[in-house]
């Protein structure tokens, strides 16, 4: 570390990674007029960023109005189905909505390198420093502890500034050096992996029922090989997107290899005949904080703060699988904060308190309060392992014609069905209570 | 590519040939540097009963050997952090983020 006094800085604000937390913090900041440095570790923003592939861009309308004229989008989401499979079963809600395939939108496939990058054209434009292909190291801290800088990679990469916006992803050293990190849980995080697809789009429209730039959504539930978790396809204009999203211990304690879990889901009856004859594209994978408001870190530090990834913000309640929205929010809002703790001239946890609070009164931290029980709902063995045998045991009674047999009742039908899977009821009206508190 | 969606036969599991590790792997672009940015201790990991890692790795970089070491390889490292979160030994894996430029690099179109 160099001896220039502590008051001497590079520039006003440090914001590490270039995903869509720390770009948009960067364009919030330096159309404050503010001297921001935007680093990336990778080539160009967007080239380490993975993720299933929906975004739902509304939140940029506060940033980039007409963001849809511009954005790198592949498909708008018009069809959202949830499947529920088990080994020779499937039960599909396909919703379909054609006012999603017009202003203002609802939900977007895209390439995050793709994305990331165009986003963060955006905040060097606005007059952001983007420096691309740097790594930090680690956080300079004052003597009281304080953050006062970043280590980087490059040579006399130290860059002293007057706050560090902490946007560095799942991972986040950064976080965790600074000990806003509560101890780490590999059981609150899951691994996603993916294949990238190649077909012709005139396929994907026959396979799919889409049209021109519609696309569609499959979220899944059951058949990831009895590893806790979840399956999704999605389509872009001339990939589809096949993929996994696994509970890391379950994972380790199941044997089961990640990608035998993709392959297991391609070859199953319902999703085979949408992926057949493909070619892997690209193959990739990426950590998801899964735990929503109980893995938080604190948010804010004296000299520094996090969002993104970086602060668990990705929403992964089952039905809705979210997390490029509340990492753009986060950021934006850190963004806010940090201008008008700059402009205040206090840059302590106290000082930068705006952050949380902005949070709080919006949906990034509104929604993970709602549903900060639904992700070990969802993740839970029973929702897993015995709950969609149940739904489509129930189902295949109901359509299943037993004559000369008479129709059974509903009722008997999920007696009978709850009974032969050793499900008790007290479980059945506990899991129902949490779901009611989280969805209802 | 047949008859879009028509089955062709009923095994669905063999519809098509899984493509090997390595051709999956080929498919991702990696920009390797000199450095090795993660570092396995594989004395650490002869008395590692689970190995959690040889599982959950998504690009199956972790080797068990046959006197219950493990051989690492980092060039096809996506960093996502899965090995060092599965690992149950304290100081086997030591992670840190490639230098930058460096690593693997998601494709644009």
């Amino acid at each position: 570390m160099d001896d220039r006094s502590l008051t001497t800085t590079d520039c006003d604000v440090v914001v590490v990674g270039a995903g869509p937390a720390g770009t948009c913090a960067a364009i919030v900041l330096a159309r404050a007029g503010l001297d921001v440095v935007l680093l990336e570790r990778g080539p160009f923003p967007g080239s380490k960023n993975m993720y299933g592939g929906v975004v739902y861009p509304r939140i940029l309308d506060e940033l980039i109005p007409s963001w849809w004229e511009e954005a790198p989008v592949q498909r708008w989401v018009t069809r959202r189905s949830t499947m529920v499979l088990t080994p020779d079963q499937a039960l599909t809600v396909d919703f379909r909505s054609q006012r999603w395939g017009a202003p203002p939108y609802n939900g977007a496939t895209a390439y995050r390198p793709d994305f990331d990058h165009w986003l963060a054209a955006h905040a060097e434009a606005a007059g952001a420093q983007l420096v691309c292909s740097t790594t930090v190291t680690g956080l300079l801290r004052d003597a009281g502890g304080r953050v006062v800088g970043v280590r980087t990679d490059r040579p006399d990469g130290d860059l002293r500034t007057r706050l560090v916006i902490a946007c560095d992803g799942v991972n986040s050293f950064l976080a965790k050096e600074a000990g806003l990190y509560p101890p780490v849980d590999a059981a609150n995080y899951t691994l996603g992996v993916k294949e990238t697809l190649a077909l012709p789009k005139d396929v994907i429209d026959e396979r799919f029922g889409v049209r021109g730039r519609e696309g569609v959504d499959i979220e899944i539930l059951g058949g990831t090989g009895g590893v806790n978790g979840g399956g999704f396809v999605y389509t872009n204009l001339d990939t589809v997107a096949v993929g996994a999203v696994l509970k890391l211990p379950k994972l380790a304690a199941q044997r089961r290899r990640p990608e035998e879990i993709i392959a297991g889901l391609k070859s199953h009856p319902a999703i085979a005949p949408l992926v057949e004859g493909a070619e892997v594209k690209e193959y990739s994978a990426h950590l998801i904080p899964e735990a929503g408001l109980s893995m938080m870190p604190r948010l804010a530090g004296d000299g520094m703060l996090v969002a993104g990834d970086a602060a668990a913000m990705c929403l992964a309640a089952g039905i809705w699988l979210e997390g490029v929205n509340f990492a753009m929010a986060s950021g934006m809002y850190a963004g806010r904060a940090a201008v008008e703790a700059l402009r205040a001239g206090d840059l302590s946890t106290a000082g930068l308190a705006g952050y949380e609070r902005r949070l709080s009164s919006t949906f990034v931290l509104r929604d993970h309060r709602k549903l900060r029980r639904a992700p070990s709902l969802v993740l839970s063995d029973r929702v897993q392992h015995v709950y969609p045998e149940l739904i489509t045991s129930v189902v295949e009674r109901m359509f299943r014609v037993d004559n000369p047999a008479p129709k059974p009742g509903l009722r008997r039908i999920v007696r009978d069905e709850t009974k032969r899977l050793g499900v008790r009821t007290r479980d059945l009206v506990r899991d129902g209570i949490d779901g009611l508190r989280s969805f209802g | 590519m047949t008859a879009h969606g028509t089955p062709r036969n009923h095994d669905h599991a063999h519809r098509w040939p899984e493509i090997s590790f390595q051709d999956r792997m080929d498919t991702v672009r990696f920009d390797v540097h000199e450095r090795a940015h993660i570092v396995v201790d594989g004395s650490k990991c002869e008395g590692c009963s689970t190995q959690h890692c040889v599982v959950a790795c998504p690009a199956n970089l972790f080797v068990p050997t046959s006197d219950g070491g493990i051989v690492f390889n980092y060039e096809q490292c996506f960093e996502c952090g899965t090995c060092y979160l599965v690992c149950n030994v304290e100081g086997a894996i030591t992670w840190t983020y490639p230098d930058g430029g460096h690593g693997v690099v998601f494709r644009r179109t």
